[in-house]
């Protein structure tokens, strides 16, 4: 039981540190340089994340080894996947402005937001390519997404700083934030010695 | 002859003034993704041109029959057919290069740059519009991708695809790595700024 325990927080510690979505793996990046100009948008952002990542995670490993193995419609699966996470958000979308008014004021933006966005979309596709169980599929998504709120908060307390900061015109915006990145990038290849092959 | 005007003007667009991702910068993951050498960047770059003008043709050419409300999980389920297509094809035709790309690949469908010329061209303009439209931003795409691999590929490793091009230096790992593909995409963006300022100002002059 220990044991297992501990190969799940192995995964939940490589998906966030060691494979970092927006670090290492690249994704994720048009939701990551959008929404990362202010620390309390970020935060938002990160919470919703890793909400749906596990949510999606959990949904699609069940429909694509309870429906989708059984009929051998393996090849369907970024069309299934797409329909599950779509579905899903739009879900969660009504029930929380149902039962929960004021998160759905703080956070419905973001939702609507995310239904297409690939950092989403990719946890179950990971999932699926490395034959994880149930249990490491939702280890990855909550891995991915503390990862991701990291990378997050992270850059976004860096632009607030940079928004005073006396920058050369053409690299004013985008492509200073993408240089940043490039630095903090640069400091996470550091956890790669983490955990022993 | 009028109208063939106006789609190279279509086509000019998506290349320069709504370059996917020195201007619009959407659909970025791949752009720092797999540009560590000018074949994989290159292939991405075809892999999407291709979606994105079949996806265009393909929404142009139903845009009557659908309703506006469900109109957006429509186009998605239209780039994920096609996104199929190409996911399976490279498998098939070019499983070393698939190896690499893979992931990517698929996660085209997730990509803004896509489901924005469906919505925003596609849906409200005929099929050879909208198929120079899906060719300019397809081209301007892949332009891009190999741009920026060109750099990290000289720099990181050397050579040019695979063909060694400088001799005697040592090549800076970090360019390989995925902080170098950052880094040059962000020097590379600076430069389309100020190239673009710089002309703007030399247009403005002229009149």
């Amino acid at each position: 039981m220990s044991h297992e325990f501990l190969h799940l927080l192995e995964i939940v510690i490589a998906s966030s540190l060691i494979n970092n979505f927006v670090f290492t793996r690249f994704l994720g990046l048009c939701i990551f340089f959008g929404v990362s100009k202010k620390t309390e948008t970020a935060v938002g952002m990160s919470i919703t994340f890793t909400a749906v990542m596990m949510v999606s995670a959990a949904a699609s490993w069940i429909v694509f080894n309870f429906i989708m193995l059984p009929l051998h419609l393996e090849f369907l699966k970024i069309v299934v996947f797409i329909g599950v996470v779509a579905g899903l958000v739009q879900a969660s979308d009504t029930i929380m402005k149902k039962i929960a008014p004021a998160l759905f004021h703080k956070l419905g933006v973001y939702l609507a937001l995310i239904s297409t966005n690939c950092i989403i979309l990719a946890v179950p596709i990971i999932c699926v390519d490395e034959k994880y169980s149930f249990l490491e599929g939702i280890a990855l998504g909550l891995g991915s997404g503390l990862g991701f709120a990291l990378a997050l908060i992270l850059m976004a307390s860096l632009r607030e700083r940079l928004e005073l900061a006396n920058i050369p015109k053409p690299f004013r915006g985008l492509p200073i934030a993408f240089i940043i990145t490039g630095m903090v990038a640069l400091a996470f290849t550091g956890f790669s010695g983490l955990i022993a092959e | 002859m009028k109208n063939e005007i106006h789609n190279s003007e279509l086509v000019l667009r998506g290349l320069i003034q709504e370059n996917t991702i020195f201007r619009q910068a959407i659909s970025l993951c791949p752009a720092i993704a797999v540009t560590s050498t000018v074949k994989n960047g290159f292939m991405m770059g075809i892999a999407v041109l291709f979606v994105q003008v079949m996806v265009n043709v393909t929404v142009s050419s139903v845009r009557r029959y659908i309703h506006p409300r469900i109109r957006l999980p429509i186009f998605m389920l239209i780039s994920s057919g096609w996104v199929t297509v190409t996911d399976l094809c490279i498998h098939a035709y070019a499983p070393d290069i698939y190896a690499q790309l893979g992931l990517y690949i698929q996660l085209i469908v997730a990509f803004a740059s896509i489901l924005a010329a469906a919505e925003s061209f596609a849906s409200k303009n005929g099929i050879v519009a909208s198929l120079f439209d899906g060719i300019g931003r397809g081209t301007g795409f892949t332009i891009a991708l190999v741009a920026i691999s060109a750099v990290r590929e000289l720099l990181g490793k050397g050579t040019i695809l695979d063909i060694p091009v400088l001799f005697g230096s040592k090549p800076l790992l970090i360019m390989v790595l995925p902080a170098g593909g950052f880094i040059t995409a962000g020097f590379l963006m600076a430069l389309f700024n100020y190239l673009d300022d710089k002309h703007s100002k030399k247009a403005a002059q002229c009149r």
